[in-house]
């Protein structure tokens, strides 16, 4: 048995290592400078001759390429602010809308919820590119392309943070909700009391999945703005030029770090999210 | 404070429950539920279902003007060949990676919950299957173009055992790549859904085969798998919908006209989108979403079939 499991535990080990590899090795090529970058990835990113020496531990790390990047490069900072502008602004408006919608469908039997809530989940599962065209149409026609609100308001009408926050408030214990009735509660102040409190797991997963996902946003952005100083940072790397690849290392992580952070800081609710998703009625 | 009239409210319904009848499930009101919706609701029709109403409204119609003519634009796009080709290709994507992505996270959501259960070095380990799920598209492109590069890292390592490797991006072997790329990025996500489904299998089950005798190897097959087909369902609607997000690395890797073996439908709309042909992209939306609503009763169906 105690071999087995040493065993069993090398092999997990190494499946991690292998999935955690491509963040290690971005992390060390941040550190790298000028020439030493040339030497070892310069025959794939600048085609130089010589080979591919690739490290996970740079032999002269400095932070040259990070001071480049946060001093010299003042379009990524335009564009990092403008990812900051439309994730929250996202982020906030989801809860805004989706936290009565998903009270009213864990709590409430109505008649045609059950076919309302289905269309939510349909449209959760629709691709971007389905819905591309249709929104293209509105946004034109409220003049709204080109604009941080044109990436903002089809992103506040998601239907996966309606489904998801509805998973967990079906998870609160009707006596809670009974009880507080009782006691003289109305419908308000039982949503505020207990509603919101018992489910903030819920909340909390939704904002940091969603956080993942409008951070790493790049199909609407590449289709409803046209201006560079409009882009999200998510698009800064494709509009590099080959000469600026130095800083490609540290830009890779400064774009990861927030939410890397998010994900250290959260993964139980990541984790209580994912899972509350997979959930069945 | 709130914990502790949180309690008494509990044990008042609990004093009540002893003695009057079991309430209504749900809260009543005919008005209440349409008024908390109604915000969600009303972004919803004017930013997808009326514009997309549109959109099945003009696939039947001319590009200028407002004739109407049938199915034609329907023929066009299936008549088309970057239709055609991206279509396979997505299928082909679809037909390799679901499967190989649903088995590859069941595998390591049953070795993990068994060699680790709870402890906190399982929760480590959970933590690196999930990170590649954080760590957007635009960070780790330059990784890949330095792992699948002709003179890049894989070739190198695999220049070890003394094979000489093909320049991934620009062969088929692109394909391959895609499937890489899906897989680290989704193989934590479908783990922890896994984790779940398997959690939910009532350990009592396990309990009473084990004093019929059966081996842990019987217990995976006759009672472990059955119950879990229909968290399978669920998990590969969601792999489907994940799978749509490829193209978020295929674009940064490959730009807009990858090689033909990862021509995906994606690359395709977005091309046609490009070129502003308004026919062909509204005819293969109003397709592409009849495909998936199909596809979701399809395995509700199923799945409702198999629970009974």
């Amino acid at each position: 048995m105690g071999k087995k499991k040493i065993a069993a535990e090398a092999v997990l080990f190494a499946a991690v290592l292998i999935l955690v590899f491509p963040v290690l090795l971005l992390a060390a090529g941040s550190f790298l400078g000028k020439e030493e970058l040339m030497e070892s990835y310069g025959s794939v990113l600048y085609s130089t001759d010589g080979t591919l020496t690739w490290k996970l531990i740079p032999m002269y790390p400095t932070l040259s390429a990070y001071v480049r990047l946060l001093l010299d490069s003042p379009d990524f900072f335009v564009m990092f602010w403008n990812s900051c502008i439309q994730v929250f602004s996202i982020l906030a408006g989801q809860l805004l809308t989706g936290l009565p919608a998903a009270w009213a469908f864990a709590r409430f039997s109505f008649p045609g919820r059950k076919i309302l809530f289905s269309l939510y989940m349909l449209l959760m599962i629709l691709p971007f590119q389905v819905t591309m065209v249709s929104s293209y149409t509105v946004l034109s026609a409220f003049r709204l392309l080109d604009t941080h609100l044109s990436i903002i308001l089809p992103g506040i009408f998601a239907a996966f943070p309606v489904f998801l926050l509805t998973k967990f408030f079906e998870g609160i214990p009707n006596s809670l909700l009974e009880a507080a009735k009782v006691d003289g509660a109305g419908e308000m102040k039982a949503f505020f009391y207990i509603g919101l409190p018992v489910g903030m797991p819920g909340i909390f997963s939704c904002v940091i999945l969603n956080f993942l996902e409008y951070w790493n946003a790049i199909e609407a952005p590449m289709t409803f703005l046209k201006t560079r100083s409009m882009f999200p940072v998510s698009l800064y790397l494709s509009s590099i030029t080959a000469d600026n690849a130095g800083i490609s290392f540290a830009a890779s992580m400064v774009i990861m770090a927030p939410s890397v952070l998010l994900f250290v800081w959260g993964q139980s609710y990541l984790e209580k999210g994912i899972a509350a998703s997979g959930l069945k009625e | 404070m709130q914990k502790k009239q949180l309690r008494v409210w509990e044990k008042k319904w609990i004093s009540i429950c002893q003695n009057k009848k079991k309430p209504e499930k749900k809260g009543r009101g005919r008005f209440l539920p349409w008024l908390l919706l109604s915000p969600s609701l009303f972004g919803i029709s004017i930013f997808v279902l009326f514009p997309f109403a549109d959109v099945v409204r003009r696939s039947f119609q001319k590009a200028v003007g407002n004739g109407f003519v049938g199915l034609s634009n329907y023929v066009q796009v299936v008549e088309n060949q970057a239709f055609q080709l991206a279509a396979k290709n997505t299928c082909r994507f679809l037909a390799v990676c679901l499967p190989l992505l649903l088995g590859i996270s069941l595998f390591f959501a049953v070795f993990l919950t068994e060699t680790f259960g709870e402890s906190k070095r399982g929760g480590i380990l959970k933590a690196g299957f999930l990170l590649p799920m954080a760590v957007p598209a635009a960070s780790v492109v330059i990784f890949w173009k330095l792992m699948f590069d002709r003179e890049g890292i894989l070739n190198q390592v695999l220049g070890f055992f003394g094979i000489r490797g093909p320049d991934y991006m620009n062969t088929s072997c692109a394909f391959g790549v895609l499937v890489a790329v899906y897989l680290w990025k989704n193989i934590g996500y479908d783990m922890i859904l896994w984790m779940a489904g398997l959690l939910a299998v009532p350990e009592s089950l396990y309990e009473a085969a084990r004093i019929d005798g059966a081996g842990r190897r019987q217990c995976f097959w006759y009672i472990t798998c059955p119950l879990l087909v229909p968290t399978g369902f669920l998990i590969g609607i969601l792999s489907l919908v994940n799978a749509f997000k490829v193209f978020r690395e295929a674009w940064q890797i490959g730009g807009n006209y990858p090689h033909d073996s990862i021509y995906l439908l994606q690359n395709l709309f977005n091309n046609w989108f490009l070129k502003l042909d308004m026919q062909k992209m509204t005819a293969a939306a109003v397709m592409l979403a009849l495909v998936l609503a199909l596809i979701l009763l399809f395995s509700q169906k199923i799945e409702q079939k198999w629970r009974q």
